[in-house]
Parts: C-alpha cells; structure tokens; sequence
C-alpha cells in the first residue's frame, strides 16, 4: 500500500494508433476509392478540398467469429418489469424477427447502422481521388530548376555538423597524426635509451675526467623531455575530425505546363458552365497534389480568347458567341514565346459545348494538328453536351484517329460523369 | 446526501477547494484513499497511475485497453470507431482503462476534473487492482507481473515476421487467429504463466519438438507390421474432443510454418489473458463501483472533501450505474455496472442490516461481518456462480427483472418468471446461465482429423437448446481452413444425428 507512482504520460507519443489506422485504410483500400469517387459527386465546386466521411458497407469489415443463429429456444432475463406477469403470452412481431429497435437501416449517406462511416483526412482524401492517375508521357527535359537537385556523397571534409560525422575516417587521420608526429622522437627515444643502457652496462672508467655521469644525467634529461614530448601529442585533435560531406547535384526537371482551355459562350448554359469549371478544379487539384513543379495557363474563349488568372478564370461572367480556333491560336502563341518544348512538358485541357460556329471547326482541328500537337505530350478534349455532336467532335474524331497517344477527347453528359471521364483522361497506363 | 453529512462543512478540512488537478493533489488524494482502502482491508498490486490525453486515451481504448499491442488493421477499425464517437460527443470517453498487470496500471485523462480523478482512482487503482489481485480466476490463469513483458515479446515478434515474411502473409494469419479467439482458451487446465524470457528461452526447444511430434501424426510410409485393421482405421484423432481450437491447430496443423505457430501460440495466449475478464465483468465493475462509492464517501465522513464535490461525483456515479428498463430506446441488455454495484451493496446491507427475508435466503451471511463476506464473495466466484449464490429477491425487485422465454415453435413470447416470491429462484438461475460463457457462445470442439485419409479436419457443434449455428460459419470455417491447409468441415449434432453441415470448401464445388 502507499506504494503508488504517478506518472505524466502526456509528452509520450500519441498516434499509437496511427500504423494501425493506416492498415485499416490499406486493407480497404478499393472501398475508400469508391467512396471518394462517389463523394465527389455529392460535393459542390468549392469544396472538394477538406476531409471526408467516408462510409463503407459494415459486414464487409466485420471480423466473423462463431455466433449462435436465429432460431432454437431461448430465454433471457430483462430489467424493467411493469404490468408483466408469469404466463403472460405477447404476440411475435410479423416477420420472425424480433426485439431489436431500429435495427438494419441503412441510409444513402452513410449513417446507417449497416454502415461503418469514418473520417479521413483531407490529403488522404485527394490522394484516393487521384490515386494511379499521371499526366500522360512525362519526359524528363533540359537541367532547367534551380531547385531540383539532389544530395550526393562526394568526399570528406574538415568541417560538418556532429551527426554526419565519420568515426573511422577520424581515427584514422588521428592515428597517422600521431605516427608523423611522434615517429622521429620515438626513433631518437629509442637510440638514447639504447645509448644509456649501453653506458649503464659499461665498466666504469677509473679516470674521473671520463665518467659516464655526465652523460648519464644528460641521456636521462633528454629521455624526459622526448617522453613529456611525445606525451602532449593528443590522441585526437581537432584536425582530425572528418565529416562525410554531401553536395547538391541538379537533377532533370520535370517541368510541365498545363493549358486549361475553357468555352464560356453563350450556348454554354449555367450547367454546362459548372460542369466545366468542376472538371478544371479536378484537374487543377490533381495537378497541384501530385505535381511539385508546374505552371497553369487558364485561356477562356467565346468568339475571342483571352489568357486570364486563376481568379478571373473560374468566376468571372463574360460571355458572347463561340470562335473555338482563337483559343488553339492563343495557345500556339503562348508557347511560341514562352514554353519552349525542348524544356517543358506540355499538356493542355480542353472543355467546350462543341457548338462552334461550323466553318471555324476545320479550322480547329488543322491548327490542332499541325501546329498544337507536335509540341505537347497529350491534349484532351471534354465536350459537354447530352446532345447530338456537331462538327468540332467529328473533326477532332479525325484528329485522334491519326494521333491515339497524344489526344484523347470524352463526351459528359452530366455532373455525375466528370470523375470518371476526369479518370479515364487521366489513368495510368500500363508501361 | 443530508444523512452521510455528520460533520458540518465549518469542521471540515478539504484536501482540496477547486476542480483543477495538479500532481500533487492527485498524489494527496491517492494518499488519503489508500488509507480509506486499507481500513476496509483492500488487498492490491502496487499501483502505477499514468496520466494521458484523451489522444492517447483514444489509443489504448482501441488496442482493447493493453499498454503494447503488435500491428493489426482491426485496431484501427477500432480507433476510428472510438474517435469518430469521441468528436461527435457520444461518447464520454474513458471512464477508465486499468490493466491487469503488476504494478497495476491505471489512466487518468487529463480532461477530467480533479473529483473526477479521484473517482477514477478510487475504481480503478483499487478497486480493479484488489479484484485482479484477489479474484480466484485471476489468479489461476494470469501471470499480472509478466504480462507486460509478454506483450513487448509479442510486438516485437510479430514485427519482425512482418518484415520477413511480409505484412499480407501475417495478416491473413492474424486475421484467421482473431476469427478463433474465443476457442483458444484452455478452461480447465492452468496452462503455465506465460513470462517473456521463457517464451524465448523455449521457442526452439517448441521447434524440434513440435516437428517430431508431426512427423509421427503423419508418416505416410506404412509400418512393417502394418496389416491395417479396420476397426484400427476407425480410432479417432484426438481420441478425446478438444476445445481449444487453437491449441490444437497449433500443435497439430500439417502445413504451417514454425512462425506461423508462434503467432497462433500469441493471439491464444492473449486470449487466454482475457478470459477471466469475460467471466468477470458483472463482479469486477460491480465491486470497482462500490469501492468508488463506499471509499469516497469515506472520505467525506472525515471530512476530506467538499459537499460539491460529492455532487459531481454523485452526478457521475448515478450515470455509470443507470439501468435503462427493457423498453426504453437505450437498452442494450443488463448493465453489469448496474447488476454488480447494487449486489455488492445489497450483500454489505444483508450482512448489516438482515430482514425476515434475507435470513431465510442467506441464513450464513445474515448478519456476518460485512468487509469479510464481500471478500470471500469478491475472491471465490465469476459472474456465473455469483450470481448463482447472492443475487437476492430485493435485488431483483428493484431491477424489476422477469425472464421472457422465445422458442421456435410458438407464435408468442411468454413470460416465464418474474421478481415474486413464485419466480425468485428461476429468476435467479435463468440470470445466471446468462452468464455462463459456453452457454453464449456455441459449443464446438475438435472431433477428427482423418489422418490416413484427406487430412481434413472436423469440427462438432452439439447444440443448446436446439439453437443452430450463426450466419457467419461459413466464414470462419474458411479461416479454419486457412490455418489447418486441407479441408474443413463443421457438423451440429445431436444425439448422433448430424443436424447441419458446413465445409470449406463448399461441398458442392468439387
């Protein structure tokens, strides 16, 4: 008794947890993805950034014991008695199930008790929406970044910090410190004492001019001094110390340039509009995420384009008919003078209605051709729209077919299709 | 309140005004309860009062409560379950975590008020800490001094498979070995305290041996004298059945590998740990809530404490050991808070205080001295016999409890038994079996392995009261599969009469 100890464990990690929770979310991967694809759609344009709840069918986590089944006799002892007496008889609810209040509701979003809902974290959460998703032929460019490099071993150094200090190195220079310094007194050390112990044996001369006294004591006194010498040669010094030392190495950058071009005409109604925009956040969200390095160009067309900010390009209300080919002009420009694809990874986005005015769709799909694709790694065209193609889907048709690695184009229909179009632009295809 | 109020509040010294804790109160007050502990004779390990954030309350909640846990995904599961109702406010985190370990350790959440804290020792650090230290199945199938020390050879074992032979690989293993915890406990054998540097010590005498032992069960190459007589054929192996599943398996699966049957001989150690808790929770949470009660109220009488801080403690109290009525949308069976608490506290008012009534019930402890019955009761019993031997009629007329009875073949329910003088003793004794872990859980066990012929294994369920096996069978049966590596098959049977089958793989598919 009396014996107790109190402890204060708060400054202990916490996230004991956190392996534990990240095999969980591994072992159910394909269910979180699933979930976050679907929440995707459920969310408004601003807020695809944050956490998740996520919900997943609960007997697909259950941990299966045995368990006794429906059926059989029972009897079990409640609390809470009130007009009951022995022999009463209650009627059995329809359906042979009984007792449990409000059990096996489910609810589409996810609080049912046939769900087993969780939160995830905002990063995890982008991380399952782009998961095995690429910008498509990547290559590394000209040695361009200054601030893509990397660290590599090149050789040792006098001066360092304590942790990359190299022990072996050290000890070795102060070993060598010591021989070079020390080598020649020992050698004189050893003829003296050699010199002193010869006298020392030798007969004593009987003449006192010639004692060996003298010499003696002058032998003894120089020993000393080569011995306080040698002794005040440290075992390690300061100029020993060795550090492994690291330099910064450039690396190949893989710098890329994203076009995003937008149809903001008139024919596009409001929904088409959001659908637009929610496909370039998607896309602009991915790029950031996975991306370090990467510039963003946003053009918006209607019968002329206009290169605009990030800002101006997702809210701003201008509007008029539709000249498809000046935004591809733009384009063309832009990288003319300022992404030159010997250094940049070019990669452009496209979203329209596709009702463009008919003779500027010949147009398009020449510039496309022979002016845009041979400098950009992967062009992708949405066209939004549940009806009929016009003649831009059908020119671009023409393009892909001559072009299947470098262009790709998708119809949506819907908000609920955006995702997975947004996937299939941007999948990761087997090497 | 008024009547336990035998000192006015100007004679009184509080330890303490506030409801801020500090180390030193908590320290002060830890003193003040072991006394009060001591006076009514409470025999405990040493105690080890650690003090953590709900973070990290959150953290051992989910590893069910042990200090070092190896990896598994479903202590994930379980942390954001815990998490996810914690954020939302559902549920009052942690009114305590105690291990069963000596010293015994104990969490206090840096949360909680000072009374609060108070609380919590009172319960946990000794009254927990006296049950494990006194309670006879304790004593019998755990080791408290070496638990811990069992778990880090645990963690760090199955971490080191995990980089040899993968996480996948003993995942599945584990998932196979949790799917069987509840049939890897011996129940009638004490199995040797498990202790560390014994397991390393021993693990490669196990090896050799082991493999001698299955090299006997399954020669393949007949003996010389071998005329294989039919009657012979049809000795069952094991001759016995065997209710550890996991034992068995471990001992006995043909295709496992040496650190496969390790970590089988881990979660089946684990479980073994547990058991008693299963068998004990009406009694352990029974007795911690009465000591919580009785030692703080203790201290009141001398004056320790302040009259608000009894309210909070009253406040809280009342909540833990709340039953809400069958009918009421909160119920989710019998509280064992409630069930225990209220025996613990009727026994203590038969012993001081007997009617008429209790005299003919509890003719030997009516009237006896109270501290010594509540001990005997405390160390000689589980939940089962407990219950079996001192629930009392009053007890039961103030939970108000009846039994109601469902069989298959009847369309209604009837009650069977309610708290009169006619249904008492049922009463009593339906509540009881409730308790009785074979009866919740299905009986299986061992029955065959065909060693000349498939090496399949089987299984038999003999039914209680004709209640048949449970939706997820098939599922387990494919971990047993998994672990044994031939087939698997489950059979209920009664009086020889094979009621239901199952086999993994399924029979049709061959």
């Amino acid at each position: 008794m009396g014996m107790t100890h109190v402890v204060d464990r708060r400054l202990n990690g916490k996230n004991k947890s956190a392996v534990n929770r990240e095999r969980f979310l591994r072992r159910y991967r394909k269910h979180i993805k699933k979930a976050v694809s679907e929440a995707v759609h459920r969310r408004s344009i601003t807020d695809v950034e944050g956490g998740e709840s996520v919900s997943i069918p609960a007997r697909d986590i259950d941990e299966p014991i045995f368990h006794h089944g429906q059926g059989g006799n029972r009897e079990m002892v409640h609390p809470g008695n009130k007009e009951f007496m022995t022999g009463d008889e209650l009627p059995k609810p329809p359906g042979g199930e009984g007792g449990g209040a409000g059990n096996g509701k489910a609810s589409q979003d996810g609080e049912g008790m046939d769900e087993f809902a969780f939160q995830i974290t905002q990063d995890e959460f982008l991380d399952f929406l782009f998961d095995d998703l690429e910008l498509p032929n990547l290559a590394r460019k000209k040695l361009k970044d200054a601030d893509a490099f990397k660290y590599v071993r090149s050789g040792f150094s006098s001066q360092g910090i304590p942790a990359k200090l190299d022990v072996v190195r050290s000890l070795r220079g102060a070993h060598a410190r010591r021989l070079s310094l020390g080598g020649a007194r020992k050698r004189k050390l050893r003829e003296l004492e050699e010199q002193l112990a010869s006298l020392k044996t030798a007969p004593e001369d009987l003449d006192a001019a010639f004692s060996h006294t003298d010499q003696i004591e002058a032998l003894e006194s120089e020993i000393a001094r080569l011995k306080a010498n040698l002794r005040r040669i440290p075992f390690i010094d300061e100029l020993d110390l060795r550090y492994r030392q690291h330099v910064k190495k450039p690396e190949p950058a893989t710098s890329a340039v994203m076009f995003c071009l937008m149809d903001v005409s008139g024919s596009m109604t409001q929904s088409h509009k959001d659908i637009a925009k929610r496909f370039f956040i998607l896309l602009y969200l991915f790029l950031q995420k996975n991306y370090k390095r990467i510039d963003v160009v946003f053009i918006r067309h209607h019968t002329s384009a206009k290169e605009v900010d990030e800002e101006e390009f997702f809210y701003s209300r201008e509007t008029g008919g539709t000249i498809v080919s000046s935004a591809l002009k733009l384009m063309h420009q832009i990288i003319e003078t300022r992404y030159s694809p010997a250094e940049w990874n070019i990669y452009a986005a496209q979203a329209s209605d596709g009702d463009n005015w008919n003779d500027d769709s010949p147009v398009c799909s020449k510039i496309l051709a022979d002016r845009i694709l041979p400098l950009v790694q992967y062009y992708s065209y949405v066209e939004i729209t549940p009806q009929d193609h016009q003649t831009l889907w059908y020119e671009y048709e023409k393009v892909m077919a001559r072009n299947p690695d470098s262009f790709a184009m998708e119809q949506i229909a819907d908000p609920g299709e955006i995702y997975p179009v947004f996937r299939q632009l941007f999948e990761r295809k087997a090497a | 309140m008024t009547d336990t109020m035998d000192k006015p509040n100007a004679l009184r010294t509080p330890i303490s005004t506030g409801s801020e804790w500090t180390f030193d109160l908590i320290r002060q007050y830890d003193e003040e309860i072991a006394k009060c502990a001591e006076e009514f004779g409470l025999d405990t390990y040493p105690n080890q009062v650690e003090v953590i954030s709900s973070e990290q309350m959150m953290d051992a909640y989910s590893s069910v409560g042990m200090p070092v846990g190896y990896n598994h995904w479903s202590f994930g599961k379980q942390f954001l379950n815990t998490s996810k109702g914690y954020e939302r406010g559902q549920m009052g985190l942690a009114y305590e975590i105690v291990i069963n370990s000596d010293p015994c350790i104990a969490y206090l959440m840096e949360e909680n008020t000072l009374p609060m804290q108070a609380l919590v020792i009172a319960h946990a650090s000794y009254g927990h800490n006296s049950f494990f230290k006194g309670n006879y199945l304790f004593r019998t199938w755990t080791d408290a001094s070496a638990i811990i020390d069992y778990l880090v050879f645990a963690r760090n074992y199955v971490a080191e498979c995990e980089e040899r032979h993968g996480v996948d690989a003993v995942e599945q293993i584990l998932d196979s070995c949790h799917a069987l915890m509840n049939y890897g406990v011996d129940r009638y054998k004490r199995p040797a305290p498990i202790s560390a540097a014994e397991e390393q010590r021993r693990q490669v005498e196990r090896e050799e041996y082991l493999q001698r032992r299955l090299n006997d069960l399954w020669r393949t190459i007949p003996k010389m004298n071998d005329d294989e007589d039919p009657e012979q054929r049809k000795v069952r192996y094991p001759q016995e059945p065997q209710e550890n599943l996991l034992y068995f398996i471990e001992k006995n699966g043909p295709l496992l590998e040496t650190w496969q049957r390790e970590i089988i001989r881990i979660v089946r150690k684990l479980a073994q740990y547990f058991y008693p808790q299963r068998q004990t929770q009406v009694m352990n949470e029974g007795w911690a809530s009465f000591w919580h009660y009785t030692l703080l109220h203790r201290l009141y009488e001398k004056g320790l404490v302040t009259d608000g801080f009894m309210l909070e403690f009253l406040q809280s109290h009342t909540s833990v050991v709340y039953q809400p009525p069958f009918d009421s949308p909160f119920y989710s069976g019998i509280n064992p808070y409630t069930l225990g608490f209220s025996m613990f506290t009727d026994l203590r008012r038969i012993c001081e205080e007997p009617t008429e009534e209790d005299r003919r019930w509890f003719p030997d402890i009516a009237g006896s001295d109270w501290v010594e019955t509540l001990h005997f009761a405390m160390k000689n019993f589980k939940d089962e016999s407990f219950i079996q031997q001192f629930l009392s009629p009053k007890v039961m007329r103030d939970l108000k409890l009846f039994a109601i009875a469902d069989h298959d073949d009847e369309d209604v329910y009837r009650i069977t038994a309610i708290h009169d003088e006619a249904g008492y003793r049922d009463l009593r004794e339906k509540l009881a079996r409730q308790y009785n872990l074979s009866f919740r859980e299905p009986n299986l066990q061992v029955w065959n392995v065909d060693t000349r012929g498939d090496r399949s294994l089987t299984l038999r369920h003999i039914p209680n009261n004709g209640i048949p096996m449970g939706n997820a069978t098939e599922e387990v049966l494919r971990h047993v599969h998994r672990l044994w590596g031939f087939d698997a098959h489950l059979e209920t049977v009664e009086e020889d009469i094979i009621l239901d089958e199952f086999h993994c793989p399924p029979k049709g598919n061959r």
